[in-house]
């Protein structure tokens, strides 16, 4: 057990979470980070799907990784990952049947989603099976950290509730109180996650 | 005729690929840092768009679409994995084309020239056309015949071009500028592309 979870393992899982996040730092995986976020639930499907994706094809290509000729290696990669969100995608039209249609086309775009490739080639392809399989997990759950802190502010904000809940009560909305339509729109995703660096680069002094 | 111009130009102003879906914002946002690499990744989108988009079409309708192959069987729960066969195949082609006849901007585009095969504009626009196949003929959106897909493919491309270049040669000019240290490059590019987004919202009224 000790080994399992070495000094190694625990970075691997715990740094795409701040010093190394896979959307603030590293800037992979902006496009549907910015396009699900304008209602919370989207976001957590979406964090949640992309997670078990880069866990699992990690550790597919992790397994592969001796086997695979390096010059086909990209088409290698590409078909794992499609296969896997293709699952995925079939699991969300027969269980979460709205959710799906309110992602649309971003389900099958999480096949072209930067981060998946950059773990696959930077990590995946030189390291054994459960570090892979950790840095997957830690690298979704960067990921989907993003996307809940995005969907948050624009829901509340923008519609006054929290997945689908009503928050803002009453009275506020009596009082002259109107939600921001702005926070629904796209172009205010694009503004919230450069605040959202902006904050993260002002608090890690460092990596300036 | 009509709807061939005006699915082209809504495709450049009002679907816009970056400003109203954020596809392939990863290249995006890491290639515009001068003008004339942006021009030269933009072009070499648009072709592969300009391929890919209606050979997806033609396979979507006579191979993957329902009772197409096999009498009774829907096979489009493939086209993940075919399209995204299709893009790669395409893009080192295109790849092979650059590093021949322009060495020098095969250099300047280096990694993201392999990487335009998961740029999601790409894999996106597919993905939209085959949506939108099954809207009905009356709807402006709707892609009823392969010129349709090529017109479709011509304008996200084009849309894409403009979009990269505005904020190449915006961020040439903001290399001047005094930005907050934290704010700097990336924070700072990001609230640049919300606020362009906000100014082509203005195009959502555009009817033709």
């Amino acid at each position: 057990m000790s080994t399992l979870f070495s000094k190694a393992n625990k970075e691997a899982l715990i740094n795409p979470l701040n010093l190394n996040n896979p959307v603030v730092m590293q800037v992979l995986g902006i496009c549907s980070a910015l396009a699900v976020t304008a209602k919370l639930e989207p976001a957590i499907v979406m964090g949640l799907s992309v997670t078990i994706i880069t866990a699992f094809s990690n550790l597919i290509i992790s397994l592969l990784r001796n086997t695979i000729p390096n010059r086909i290696r990209i088409i290698v990669q590409l078909v794992v990952v499609a296969a896997l969100v293709t699952i995925v995608s079939q699991v969300l039209k027969a269980f979460a049947y709205d959710v799906s249609v309110q992602l649309s086309v971003y389900v099958g775009l999480i096949i072209t989603n930067c981060i998946l490739m950059g773990r696959l080639e930077a990590f995946a392809m030189m390291n054994k099976p459960w570090p892979s399989f950790l840095d997957g997990i830690g690298n979704g759950i960067g990921y989907a950290i993003i996307l809940i802190i995005v969907g948050f502010c624009r829901e509340l904000l923008g519609s006054g509730t929290l997945l689908n809940i009503q928050i803002v009560p009453d009275w506020c909305y009596e009082h002259g109180y109107v939600n921001n339509g702005m926070m629904t729109m796209p172009a205010m995703s694009l503004i919230i996650v450069g605040c959202v660096i902006w904050a993260h680069r002002a608090y890690n002094k460092d990596l300036v | 005729m009509e709807h061939l111009l005006s699915l082209f130009v809504r495709s450049i102003f009002v679907d816009n690929m970056i400003f109203a879906f954020f596809l392939g914002m990863c290249s995006y946002l890491a290639v515009s840092k001068t003008v004339k690499t942006a021009l030269g990744l933009g072009v070499a989108v648009t072709f592969v768009l300009l391929i890919t988009v209606p050979v997806d079409y033609l396979l979507q309708v006579y191979v993957l679409g329902p009772n197409c192959l096999v009498e009774g069987v829907d096979l489009s729960f493939l086209s993940f994995i075919l399209f995204i066969a299709v893009i790669a195949a395409i893009v080192q082609l295109v790849e092979m084309i650059v590093e021949r006849f322009s060495p020098s901007l095969y250099a300047a585009l280096g990694i993201f020239l392999p990487l335009i095969a998961v740029n999601c504009a790409i894999m996106g626009a597919s993905l939209f056309m085959q949506q939108r196949i099954t809207m009905p003929d009356t709807n402006s959106q709707a892609i009823t015949g392969v010129w349709d897909a090529v017109a479709y493919a011509l304008g996200s491309g084009i849309g894409w071009l403009l979009a990269i270049t505005c904020l190449a040669a915006i961020r040439e000019k903001m290399a001047y500028t005094d930005v907050p240290r934290p704010l700097q490059g990336l924070g700072i590019t990001f609230i640049t592309v919300g606020l362009m987004a906000m100014a082509f919202m203005c195009f959502s009224g555009l009817n033709l």
